[in-house]
């Protein structure tokens, strides 16, 4: 099992190295941070002065020698729009995107995986039917245009909720809704897939066989040899959140979280900025994947042995 | 002579199944009989063997029994199923609850996918000991063991924390049999047990439930397609055929004078260590399909000695000797008066 956590983690830091160097790549490739940062109307001694000043003007090679060095300092430079070290201003706007995308996580699952179990134990029945189309409708409907329709009708119409911005819970309602609908879809179909598969299985008729209450079979025999579907599935899902819709949701909700932070730099082209961002993100999202793989022998005693 | 119902005068009946109908709607919205009007019983102790082809209805009965028949799109469409002088039809799910796996158990033909993956061979024995006793866990997993060790796993003290996939076939079908067995249940139901092992395995499972069952003092309803098996373990035969019970009888009586015309062609196929063939005899053409019964007798397109009555009426299930029943024209001579009433209610 150490071993197994060990190849992972290994797994994990070649990941994390490849996303850094691919986007230290591509910044240097989309644009000139000069162009953003000074005037129209700047000269050219301008222009030199400060790409000089942000080190831009070295070559690509040397840049990126400087990069990891840091990296293995922990130091990712400073931001060139906040002035402060570029890991700090990413860490700190971290705790509030993964408090919003661990409550859309849960309200996600909340509903998908009672809706996918009794879709899967009437399909075609009307609850089926129903729910497989509301799950087309969340997969399908783009999350920013549902965060403005919601604004429209809760926060502008109704005035239930708060349009944007944070203070209490009530702030948090419309975003997380908005950031769980199309994962919910998902999960949903997974669970009601799985649960279909599973329920075929002869294991299940032995469970009846023995008098156990339709519950406990539903519940603690076929749902959890699902389990490894669903929780790869929510894993991904709380991936793309994070990595995702958060981008765009923190825009819509003006939610101070790493999302809206991510659409700052890189309007700014603040490379170091960017850098530790990416940082940040393919880290959360390794170490999501690497707590997803270690709940698998739970649901399949089989990986304890190997 | 006697009527199908009152031949064992003598003993009651555990279990009888009576003109039993179990359909099932198709999703062309047609009706698939698959067990339609089968009457057997199974008397205290006894060993009863039920053959016939896949698809004749064997294991569709056997979960009638149960009431495991998933509904929709399976349906009680008649008949009776009759356990202890009570209707098992008439019960509500809860009572059938208490008495699947503890009066009634079953084991299944898959012992590799019967048992589930994600627990241990003794979670699963416990979990049944646990539903019908007021047992405390350790007493649960200190019955599991002995359970094990009745079935003849060695160190089941060690083996009971085992998951199944780290038991070969033989042993998991061991386990299915003490988890059957848990709760000394008055009737046994086997569905073709020994299918999916090695033939060594196969003498050993057999053994094993006879031998279990002479401890525990079940009944066995041991349904297979081997009449190899049936001769060798069991008092009595059922034999099966689209839908229907066509012959009952004991072992020895079917083995050596087989009444119905289906019986005969099953007996003939078994190949023999003392005759050199080419070829294997085989019952002509297959087994209808349940959608589209044949009229009449529905084994006449396959019988070398139908004609036109076996072509249009439905032959009754009589009895022409003690012991015996028979549902063919043949058998039961050209009045038909000996007709079981109940057994042809629908013809």
């Amino acid at each position: 099992m150490a071993q197994y956590i060990l190849r992972k983690l290994l797994g994990a830091v070649v990941v994390i190295a490849g996303v850094s160097l691919l986007v230290f790549i591509l910044t240097r490739v989309i644009g000139n941070p000069v162009d953003v940062m000074l005037p129209l109307n700047a000269t050219a001694a301008d222009r030199v002065r400060l790409a000089h000043q942000l080190g831009i003007d070295k070559p690509i090679l040397t840049q990126l020698g400087e990069f990891i060095t840091g990296v293995f300092h922990g130091n990712f430079g400073e931001s060139w729009y906040e002035q402060q070290p570029a890991l700090s201003v990413a860490l700190e706007r971290l705790p509030f995107t993964l408090e919003l995308s661990g409550i859309a996580m849960a309200l996600a699952l909340i509903f998908a995986i009672p809706l996918g179990v009794l879709s899967a134990l009437r399909p075609r029945s009307l609850l089926d039917k129903v729910t497989s189309t509301l799950s087309m409708f969340g997969i399908c409907v783009p999350n920013f245009w549902l965060g403005l329709v919601l604004i429209l009708i809760f926060a502008n119409t109704l005035h239930w909720l708060p349009t944007s911005g944070v203070g209490d819970w009530r702030y948090l309602v419309l975003p997380a809704i908005t950031m769980a609908v199309l994962p919910l879809g998902r999960i949903t179909q997974i669970v009601r897939t799985a649960m279909l598969e599973q329920l075929r299985e002869p294991y299940v008729v032995t469970a009846r066989s023995k008098g156990l209450l339709e519950f406990w079979v539903v519940v603690r025999h076929a749902l959890k040899n699902a389990g490894i579907s669903i929780v790869t599935m929510s894993g991904w899902e709380l991936g793309r959140i994070i990595a995702g819709y958060a981008i765009a949701i923190e825009a819509v909700f003006g939610l101070p979280g790493i999302g809206s932070l991510v659409v700052d730099s890189i309007g700014q082209q603040d490379f170091p900025l960017i850098q530790a961002l990416t940082f940040v993100i393919a880290t959360c999202i390794t170490l999501i994947n690497l707590l997803i793989d270690m709940t698998y022998p739970f649901f399949n005693p089989r990986l304890k042995f190997k | 002579m006697k009527q199908p119902h009152d031949i064992l005068e003598h003993v009651t009946p555990l279990l009888s199944v009576k003109n039993l109908k179990t359909y099932f709607r198709s999703e062309e919205g047609g009706v698939i009989k698959a067990v339609d009007g089968a009457s057997l019983h199974i008397r205290p102790k006894e060993i009863l063997g039920i053959v016939g082809e896949s698809g004749s209805g064997k294991s569709i009965t056997a979960m009638s029994i149960l009431r495991l028949i998933p509904s929709p799109p399976g349906y009680f469409a008649g008949g009776d199923i009759v356990f202890e002088n009570e209707s098992l039809l008439a019960k509500t799910q809860k009572e059938m609850r208490l008495i699947r796996g503890k009066d009634i158990s079953m084991v299944f033909q898959e012992p590799m996918s019967s048992l589930n993956p994600a627990y241990t061979v003794g979670y699963q024995i416990m979990e049944n000991i646990m539903l019908h006793q007021k047992v405390s866990k350790n007493q649960a997993l200190e019955h599991a063991v002995d359970m094990l060790k009745l079935v003849g796993i060695p160190s089941p003290e060690k083996r009971v924390h085992d998951y199944p996939f780290q038991m070969s076939g033989g042993m998991r079908q061991r386990v299915m049999v003490a988890m059957a067995l848990s709760c000394q249940p008055k009737l046994l139901i086997a569905d073709e047990p020994t299918t999916a092992l090695d033939v060594t395995i196969q003498a050993q499972i057999l053994r094993l439930i006879l031998d279990t069952k002479d401890k525990v003092g079940s009944a066995i309803m041991l349904i297979t397609h081997d009449l190899g098996v049936v001769a060798e373990v069991c008092q009595r035969v059922v034999v099966m055929y689209a839908g229907k019970v066509v012959e009952v009888a004991y072992v020895n009586e079917l083995f050596n004078h087989p009444a119905h015309p289906y019986t005969e062609g099953l007996l003939s196929a078994i190949p023999r260590l003392d005759e050199t063939r080419d070829r294997l005899t085989i019952v002509p053409g297959s087994i209808p399909n349940p959608a589209r019964m044949p009229e009449g007798c529905r084994f006449h397109p396959r019988c070398q000695y139908a004609d036109e009555r076996c072509r249009t009426e439905q032959p009754p299930l009589v009895s022409p000797k003690p012991g015996q029943w028979v549902s063919c024209w043949r058998a039961s001579g050209v009045e038909g008066s000996e007709a079981d009433v109940a057994a042809t209610a629908e013809a």
